[in-house]
């Protein structure tokens, strides 16, 4: 065999930022690829795709709108991803802050009161953690795997959406069709930048990553949930309590994604549709991965992968490719960061004789 | 009388064939996963299945060919998986999940052009007499050649890995890869393998959801079915057999709900549909909570990334 895998002595510090870079460059590459095979020149389906969505102000504010759900989710879901626990049902716990938060916007109609929204921001956080508190009793009290548990709960939480909508949450104006009336002024995220859509959540998910970056670098929290996902026999002994952090991490998650969901649903869309998300708590998934688990570095992936959505609607409009090319390009994202990885624990050599050697370094 | 049984007859075989994707999907995954290797792509195959059988069902008109090419898009999407875990070390969960979401995607875009297309459905078993006697007759003798296949599959994935060297090789390596490498058996070709034959089993079931269950495409159709076979897989406990019971059960639960939907009761369609979820919720926890039980019955290496030289 030419080409072998060598463990390093350490982890590669410069590939752990390295690696998304060359991932996203290997996914340009694919991109650029697919394009061709679906009969565009690459070039400008690219620049359709990547450039000429952030061409002007309101783009960017776009870029900010989708990059809010995304943050919030990732930021939740990464805490558990570094504790080892795999909580995959954000999308849910989005649609139940949205269902819960909108809830109350739908209730305190023709309220004016300046505490609307905020108390719509708990409602919506407490519906997802509600809905996060459901896998993590399950996996602390029956030792039930929380992947499987969150993800079945996403589709009953959409079910419930379209329940609500289809009845008590429907217009009594609205001739029947499954959508909430349009909220009020006083349940409506104020907008930032004139000219925009950018509202107030996108600035609460810039909080939430600073207060993220400094629980998980500077708390003892922080240092807990690292130790537990790295090495869980250690935490053990450290007596750490397991327990309580697999309460932490999926309750944050869910109260962020719940967050998320609320800021949908009184942002961009003003009123409950049956489809408030086009997947972004599982996007989410990729964001906190990309950003390496790390709160800047989520920042950055949302962004980028707010962008991929923007581009693939841009896409269809201009070139009429279909929506699907931005989930392609996002599992794309994934599998090159994934497969790239392996260089910040393995270096690449190319013959046998020199992997002799380093097998008797390296032990 | 004959109009009750008639419809008894007509639900039980409904049941089967709800419950067959399953079957299929929940074989292969527990065959990769008796190898040590857990992947979270079944859904994601599924979709890839689905629409490339129906594609070549349509270009061709043959449902042997078609599904073939859907056990080949699966075994493919499988193989992808098997490069990053098996020789990148990626992370299975990581992997399988970045799987689905691509397959969801895949799938979508390939098949924008076939949405709404009708297909011919794959031809019921008819034997003179015998499908014609009433309820075993259409319940037994009167279903679609997969149906009988997917028995066959779960009664060869037993007898293979209790019974076979091979069989008792695979399982070796996903209890303790180390004692198989050390033995002299190549873990990852294994493992390689043993991936591939759940993407393909995946990619079948995909198939008979486009062909046979309910013969069309549409973006997302599997509609969990993948993760569902994940938990089947835990609530067989590592058992093919019981693999068959569960994918029954789920099966039985399904139609009931559209029966239900159907007879129109007092309760929201949507509130019937959320029951086979929930359903799995409540499997999964009452096999969960035993943990010495599943201890005992999962492969050891499970999840573990394997590297000779580490």
């Amino acid at each position: 065999m030419l080409l072998k895998l060598e463990p390093r002595g350490e982890t590669s510090r410069a590939m752990i930022y390295l690696t998304p870079l060359l991932a996203i460059l290997l996914t340009l590459i694919m991109g650029a690829i697919l394009f061709a095979l679906l009969g565009h020149n690459p070039l400008e389906a690219m620049y359709a795709f990547f450039i000429s969505p952030i061409s002007n102000s309101y783009g960017l504010g776009e870029l900010a709108v989708k990059a809010t759900p995304l943050i919030l989710c990732a930021i939740g879901l990464a805490l558990g991803f570094r504790a080892n626990v795999w909580n995959i049902g954000a999308e849910g716990q989005l649609t139940l802050g949205a269902i819960c938060g909108g809830g109350l916007a739908l209730w305190f109609y023709d309220s004016e009161s300046v505490f609307l929204l905020p108390a719509m921001a708990l409602a919506g956080a407490l519906g997802g953690l509600a809905w996060a508190a459901i896998p993590a009793f399950l996996k602390l009290r029956f030792n039930a795997n929380e992947i499987l548990t969150s993800l079945m709960l996403t589709y009953v939480a959409t079910l419930l959406l379209s329940l609500l909508v289809h009845g008590p949450y429907r217009d009594p104006d609205g001739f029947n069709f499954p959508e909430s009336r349009l909220f009020a002024d006083s349940a409506l995220l104020p907008v930032m930048v004139e000219g925009t859509r950018l509202h107030l959540g996108a600035a609460v998910a810039v909080f939430v990553v600073l207060v993220a970056w400094l629980v998980v670098s500077r708390s003892f929290i922080g240092f807990q949930i690292k130790v537990i996902g790295l090495t869980p026999a250690a935490a053990g002994y450290a007596g750490f309590r397991h327990h309580s952090l697999v309460w932490l991490t999926l309750l944050t998650g869910g109260a962020l994604a719940g967050l998320a969901g609320l800021f949908e649903v009184a942002g961009p869309i003003g009123q409950i549709t049956p489809v408030i998300s086009p997947g972004y708590g599982f996007t989410a998934i990729i964001v906190a991965f990309v950003g390496r688990l790390h709160p800047i570095g989520i920042l950055g992936a949302g962004l980028l992968i707010a962008l991929s959505y923007l581009g693939g609607e841009t896409v269809q409009i201009e070139m009429g490719l279909p929506q699907a090319v931005t989930g392609v390009f996002q599992g794309m994202l994934l599998f090159f960061l994934l497969a790239c990885d392996v260089l910040i624990r393995y270096r690449v050599r190319w013959s046998i004789g020199a992997s002799q050697e380093a097998r008797g370094t390296a032990s | 009388m004959m109009g009750m049984i008639d419809t008894l007859a007509a639900i039980l075989v409904t049941v089967v064939t709800a419950a067959t994707p399953l079957v299929f999907a929940a074989t292969g995954e527990l065959v990769n996963e008796k190898a040590g290797v857990l992947n979270l792509g079944v859904e994601g195959m599924m979709l890839v299945g689905a629409v490339s059988g129906f594609a070549a069902a349509i270009a061709t008109g043959n449902p042997v060919i078609a599904i073939f090419v859907a056990m080949l898009a699966g075994a493919l999407m499988a193989f992808l998986f098997g490069v990053l875990t098996l020789s990148l070390m990626a992370n299975q969960v990581a992997t399988g999940l970045a799987l689905t979401m691509f397959g969801v995607g895949l799938s979508a875009l390939i098949g924008q052009d076939y949405v709404g297309t009708p297909i011919k459905g794959l031809a019921k078993l008819s034997i003179p007499v015998l499908t014609d006697l009433p309820l075993i007759g259409p319940v037994i003798f009167g279903q679609d050649f997969l149906v009988y296949l997917s028995l066959v599959l779960v009664a060869a994935v037993a007898w293979f890995l209790k019974s076979t060297r091979a069989g008792l090789i695979l399982r070796a390596t996903g209890e303790s890869h180390d004692a198989a490498h050390a033995l002299g058996y190549s873990v990852i070709g294994i493992r390689y393998l043993a991936v591939m034959f759940g993407g393909a089993m995946s990619g079948l079931a995909g198939a008979y959801l486009s062909l046979a269950y309910t013969p069309m495409w549409a973006e997302n159709m599997s509609a969990g079915r993948g993760w569902i076979a994940l938990a089947l897989v835990v609530f067989a406990t590592w058992k093919p057999g019981r693999v068959l019971v569960g994918a029954y059960l789920f099966g039985g639960v399904t139609i009931l709900q559209l029966h239900a939907q159907g007879a129109g009761f007092a309760v929201p369609s949507q509130a019937l549909s959320m029951l086979p979820y929930l359903a799995t919720i409540v499997v999964l926890v009452a096999i969960s909570r035993d943990s010495t039980r599943i201890r005992l019955n999962a492969p050891a290496c499970i999840g573990k990334v394997f590297h000779p030289e580490t």
